[in-house]
């Protein structure tokens, strides 16, 4: 709580306890039924809870700005006063009552967001305090903003990592959790290059920046955070609309039954004009419509909803986009990096006669001196040390492959072109991938399947979106045909088209968004960022994902995924349907207990205790289910 | 050239209207007010003095809601 509100709480206690006494006190009797000293004696717990708004309304009109909630409550508390005194019926609770309770649901509003709003930023408090840098030998703490670049700071077991670096000392454990929603702890050692925003867990770590605190990931991260908000999604760009509309609206209405009735009455029917009980209605009328529900609770739940997200790794650049990925009906991955690895590994080995360990060896061993992708997961699957002195004649036949002197044996290692060259009878591979036949003394000796692995999740990631509302997956390669189709059957994507160089990719995205029948179905883009960013730009919704340190990704893309998890999509997915479920649920709510409290209001069937609840009830309630939005954990 | 600028204000209907007001006030080329965060952030044409026209601002928000403040750098 803060002293505004505290200030609040105690001024709503006193003027309700001072009411309960001045009840008491009128039913024993001891205070007179009507006249002055009644009057004042209500007036103190009525001024007391109610000065500030007075005050408000009384500047508001001086400011030409009478259409707002102070003046509302301002207008209908001093017209039940005035009509208690005008019927001698001294009753003044009422309007106190409505006062008390109409502070009573702006404290709790203004509790309630401002908790959500810490719960929510500190949810996202990533920002590093400090970072410390070696002096003579003694540590010093130093604001991150002052570090340049290439400085070499330290970070300690449990500290922050401040800046993006490089390991120049040390090994350690890092925490990404706070950047990636997943605890999942990454070893790092000397030469690794480590992000802002991780916490650092085991040892002590010296770090030689890269970038400066403003360019930094955590800094890019919180930019694109606190931001967030600020573009407005359609719902909450309607509700704006409708408060703007609607206040106005219900003057005048509260204004034509005051009036209106009453002057028929004498006109038309000959009756008694009945002021009392109009002007009454029209006052019940005013404390019931307050609009509030719907413009605290809509932003928020939306403001809950992004918070919930980013906790869990899930960074969405803004609530129009929270909005618009609620309606995804297609989405459109890129293979490389997204739904695989993007890491070449050795697959498979077949026809192998000696041991697939031994064979492994001699490979590791003639590709030893080449640094290809190919070569490195040959040397990775071997995983020993290799001997270089076990090697000579190393010859390299470019796009062919490599053959060497291994143990005093001739090795041939490389794709058909160097077995049809040596004249060596090969088989063909029935698995996809990259076949790197083997040779040694030119007798064949079996050969390596390597392909791109699939990311553990990815199968589970596709049928999750298929159960969460996504009609088509499509996936684009630039692979080979028969690599990418066999990725697309095993995830069980609907639509592969493969062999696309980045350019095509972008005409096909524009293909399949032209084909969409319907501008309320949404196309989704997921990429790795790296070489996509047109396609990121150009889908209904760009996805981002692995957006650690890759700068590009989180510039184009309007989600990124802070990890390389698939699954993180269907799970952003789930939070923007279930950020939207919530901001409908309060629209249709709102709206519908507002409009038939003003109905029951106007035809006489409800007093100003209806009408209070119709205002600050409502809002509460609305305002509890927007912070469902914030819990996703489970979804 | 954009800036950003802490607010405080109490209800998301008064900063809405901050931010009708503040997208008035001459020299503002958007504005746009987040009650969420409590921030407005502000875009300026060019040629403005970023100082004098958040005076213009902070003068006419305070006029449609007396309760509101900007904090100015």
């Amino acid at each position: 709580m803060n002293k505004k509100q505290k200030k609040m709480l105690i001024r709503i206690i006193i003027s309700a306890i001072l009411l309960v006494v001045l009840q008491c006190l009128s039913s024993i009797s001891i205070l007179p039924e009507n006249g002055p000293i009644r009057f004042i004696t209500y007036m103190i717990p009525y001024a007391i809870i109610g000065y500030d708004i007075l005050l408000k309304a009384f500047k508001g009109i001086r400011n030409k700005q009478v259409f707002d909630e102070a003046f509302l409550m301002a207008v209908a508390t001093i017209g039940a006063i005035a009509l208690a005194i005008y019927s001698q019926s001294g009753d003044y609770t009422e309007a106190i009552a409505v006062m008390l309770f109409y502070q009573v649901g702006e404290w709790f509003q203004s509790y309630a967001v401002g908790k959500s709003r810490k719960n929510i930023s500190e949810l996202m408090d990533i920002r590093p305090d400090y970072a410390n840098i070696e002096i003579d030998g003694k540590l010093e703490k130093v604001d991150p903003d002052e570090i340049e670049i290439d400085s070499i700071i330290v970070v300690q077991p449990g500290e922050k990592v401040p800046l993006d670096g490089i390991v120049i000392e040390g090994t350690s454990t890092l925490n990404t959790a706070a950047l990636t929603g997943e605890s999942l702890p990454r070893d790092v050692g000397v030469g690794d290059e480590i992000v802002s925003g991780c916490i650092n867990e085991t040892g002590v770590l010296k770090i030689q920046t890269t970038k400066e605190f403003w360019d930094s990931t955590v800094s890019k991260i919180l930019d694109l955070v606190e931001n967030a908000t600020s573009r407005k999604s359609k719902s909450e760009d309607f509700i704006t609309k409708f408060a703007r509309v609607y206040t106005p609206a219900v003057v005048y209405a509260a204004i034509a039954l005051a009036f209106i009735p009453p002057i028929v009455n004498i006109l038309f029917l000959s009756n008694e004009p009945q002021w009392n009980i109009w002007v009454y209605r029209a006052l019940t009328f005013l404390v019931a419509s307050c609009p509030c529900a719907l413009v605290v609770s809509i932003p928020l739940s939306f403001f809950a909803g992004i918070g919930g997200a980013s906790n869990e790794g899930v960074l969405v650049k803004g609530s129009n986009y929270l909005e618009i990925l609620s309606k995804t009906k297609t989405v459109v991955f890129d293979k490389t990096g997204t739904l695989t690895q993007g890491v070449f590994e050795v697959n498979g080995i077949h026809y192998n006669r000696i041991s697939e360990e031994q064979l492994i060896e001699y490979a590791a061993l003639a590709e030893s001196a080449s640094s290809h992708p190919i070569s490195k997961s040959i040397q990775k699957a071997y995983g020993k040390e290799i001997d270089r002195t076990r090697v000579s004649n190393i010859k390299e036949i470019s796009g062919n492959g490599v053959i060497a002197i291994v143990d005093g044996h001739s090795v041939a290692v490389g794709n058909d072109k160097l077995m049809n060259s040596l004249d060596i009878q090969y088989y063909e591979c029935h698995s996809v991938g990259t076949i790197i036949h083997m040779a040694i003394d030119n007798q064949y000796e079996g050969h390596i399947v390597i392909s791109d692995i699939i990311k553990p999740h990815s199968k589970e990631a596709i049928k999750e979106l298929k159960k969460n509302g996504v009609k088509k997956t499509i996936m684009l390669s630039g692979d080979a045909k028969s690599v990418a189709e066999s990725v697309a059957k095993e995830l069980a994507i609907d639509e592969v088209y493969a062999e696309l160089l980045p350019v095509d990719k972008v005409t096909k995205v524009e293909e399949l968004l032209q084909m969409k029948k319907d501008n309320n179905e949404v196309l989704a883009f997921v990429g790795d960022g790296i070489n996509d960013a047109p396609v990121l730009r150009r889908a209904d919704i760009g996805i981002a994902m692995g957006a650690m340190g890759s700068d590009a990704a989180i510039e184009a893309a309007d989600i990124v995924l802070m990890d390389d998890d698939p699954l993180k999509i269907a799970k952003a997915i789930k939070i923007s349907r279930k950020s939207l479920r919530i901001v409908y649920q309060n629209i249709v709510f709102s709206i519908v207990i507002k409009l038939l409290c003003l109905l029951l209001v106007a035809v006489g069937l409800a007093n100003m205790w209806l009408a209070v609840f119709a205002d600050v009830g409502v809002m509460i309630i609305a305002v509890l289910n927007a912070i469902r939005a914030l819990f996703v954990k489970n979804l | 050239m954009k800036k950003s600028y802490k607010i405080d204000v109490d209800c998301a209907a008064c900063a809405d209207k901050m931010e009708v007001a503040a997208n008035k006030t001459e020299g503002v080329k958007k504005a746009t007010v987040n009650f969420m965060t409590l921030k407005m952030l502000v875009e300026f044409e060019d040629g403005q003095d970023p100082k004098a026209v958040m005076n213009e601002v902070r003068n006419n928000c305070k006029k449609v809601e007396s309760d509101c403040e900007i904090f100015l750098k």
